[in-house]
């Protein structure tokens, strides 16, 4: 690929870098390791039919996982299940990360919110949100609106700290050169701290999404009756392995999804700082 | 009418920084006017506060004591009548060269015809006409700046501060980027108060070379420069600016040395 470069500092740095790995070569080697783990656990589970380990009802091979989740898709319930976690996850996440980036731009910005703010999240943020799933359910009772406030109080903490990070990090002679400009109240906020503080803000989503799934799964192993963590708890009650695994293949699936989601995000919106 | 009074009047301005009682003398008393159009700069001994004087003409640092005036108006915070270009240019990163020069005609909601034209000259002046959509990291130090020249001057500022402006680029780009500030200033008339530690740079640019003494910083002497617009660094003219700047100089630097 031919690639414009067009001051010495440029070529320098190409020069230094080298070439990059072929694209080819890097994605060859990536599905090559999903393949030998795929092979590894299909050897693993037919060595424990082979040679009568243990109960191969244990460890089914990766076939009959993917049958298991096939079987789900035709008839039906995966797809319920599968939005019900998404619905969750979506109000969930989006009311954490509106929430989070509103108080952390301010606790960021002005230094008595920070006072009041920081504090409080300081205290709070060392519990583990697991630990405070039962007073969830104390409080909120076990329907849809404990499961979602859950996922929003579990994603606010990594997004309110980026977000606070990414304010305070912000060069002061940017806001100086905004400021001579003629940028004051409304205007510095939307175009110079808001664009400065991104980067940090996407990463803090990417953390948000990655949580939020982490703990739907298991607040929905109490008192749910969709969803994929349901799906899981399902199957430990029935001894349905294969639906177990399946299900948490479908999790592992949704959360890479979230994340290219965001990671997408991130690239159009942080264009700037890796231009073609 | 009055006839018009100084573009910048800084009267009897002080600073200095750190708990009263203990606090430590920056600039001690100054008084210096810039006529408009005139390009004044200070030079000085590093730590002499002439960055600090700057800065306060700027509106990012309170003075202790005195006032600096404006067109008679003065001066309560940074404002985009006095437009900055600062040594590290601070351009904003996530916006195109473009995007950077049209950011002060954006906030004055200018239609976007009339943006369009003054990006478009300001670019043409310095130079950067093929280079408007690319992003500041992919610009070299020299061309930074040359973008953050076009910013200040697109925001069209009764008077333009510099701070060191090219004290952070090689001696060769340093001097190209003297004979454009000349070149542009013929055209643009701007009321420039430059900082700089570089002799040459002064007597190359200035109307006036306002010299500062070692900290705290006061005005030791101030030289006219009454060289012709298009100046030439080894004129014997110029050279004997040169020395005598020097001489008063190296009795400040000696100052801190001792």
């Amino acid at each position: 690929m031919a690639q414009f470069l067009s001051s010495v500092p440029e070529l320098m740095d190409a020069g230094l870098r080298g070439s990059r790995l072929p694209r080819g070569r890097a994605l060859a080697l990536r599905l090559a390791a999903i393949v030998a783990f795929l092979v590894l656990w299909s050897l693993l589970s037919g060595a424990v039919v082979v040679l009568k380990l243990f109960n191969p009802i244990f460890l089914p091979g990766p076939w009959l996982v993917l049958g298991s989740v096939l079987d789900m898709a035709v008839r039906g319930p995966l797809w319920i299940h599968l939005a019900a976690t998404l619905e969750r996850v979506a109000m969930g996440f989006g009311a954490g990360a509106a929430l989070g980036v509103a108080l952390g731009l301010a606790a960021g910005h002005l230094t008595p919110v920070r006072n009041v703010v920081e504090p409080l999240v300081e205290v709070l943020r060392p519990i583990p949100p697991l630990a405070l799933l039962p007073m969830f359910i104390v409080w909120v009772g076990i329907g849809e609106a404990s499961k979602i406030g859950f996922i929003t109080y579990a994603t606010f903490f990594p997004i309110f700290l980026t977000t606070v990070t990414g304010v305070r990090q912000i060069d002061p002679l940017l806001v100086r050169a905004a400021q001579s400009l003629g940028a004051r109240g409304v205007a510095l906020f939307t175009r110079v701290i808001l664009p400065a503080a991104l980067p940090d803000i996407l990463t803090g989503l990417r953390l948000g999404v990655a949580l939020a799934f982490f703990v739907i799964v298991i607040s929905e192993f109490i008192g749910a009756e969709h969803g994929l963590g349901y799906l899981i708890n399902d199957g430990r009650n029935f001894f349905l392995v294969p639906q177990m695994l399946g299900a948490a293949v479908v999790l592992g699936l949704l959360g890479y999804a979230g994340n290219g989601l965001v990671r997408l995000l991130e690239r159009r919106l942080t264009r700037w700082q890796h231009p073609a | 009418m009055m006839a018009r009074g100084p573009k910048i009047q800084i009267q009897r301005v002080a600073k200095s920084f750190g708990a009263p009682g203990r606090a430590m003398p920056a600039l001690e008393e100054i008084d210096l006017d810039v006529a408009e159009r005139e390009f004044v700069c200070l030079l000085g001994p590093s730590g002499c506060g002439k960055s600090t004087l700057l800065n306060i003409v700027a509106g990012f640092l309170v003075p202790t004591t005195g006032t600096v005036l404006v067109d008679g108006r003065p001066v309560s915070g940074p404002a985009p009548e006095r437009g900055v270009v600062f040594q590290e240019y601070a351009l904003f990163p996530w916006l195109t060269v473009t995007g950077n020069v049209e950011f002060g005609p954006l906030l004055q909601s200018r239609p976007a015809a009339d943006r369009r034209r003054t990006v478009d000259r300001y670019l043409d002046l310095v130079g950067l006409s093929a280079h408007a959509d690319k992003f500041p990291v992919q610009l070299s130090g020299g061309m930074k700046q040359r973008v953050a020249i076009a910013r200040a001057l697109a925001n069209n500022p009764a008077v333009i501060l510099m701070d060191e402006p090219f004290g952070a680029l090689d001696a060769q780009t340093r001097e190209v980027l003297q004979d454009e500030l000349s070149r542009i200033q013929r055209v643009e008339h701007k009321t420039i108060l430059f900082v700089t530690h570089s002799i040459r740079e002064a007597v190359y640019l200035a109307d006036r070379v306002v010299v500062m003494t070692s900290v705290p910083g006061r005005i030791k002497q101030v030289f006219p420069i009454k060289l012709p617009e298009v100046r030439d660094r080894f004129a014997h003219e110029f050279t004997r600016y040169e020395s005598d700047i020097t001489r008063v100089l190296r009795e400040e630097v000696a100052k801190v040395r001792a």
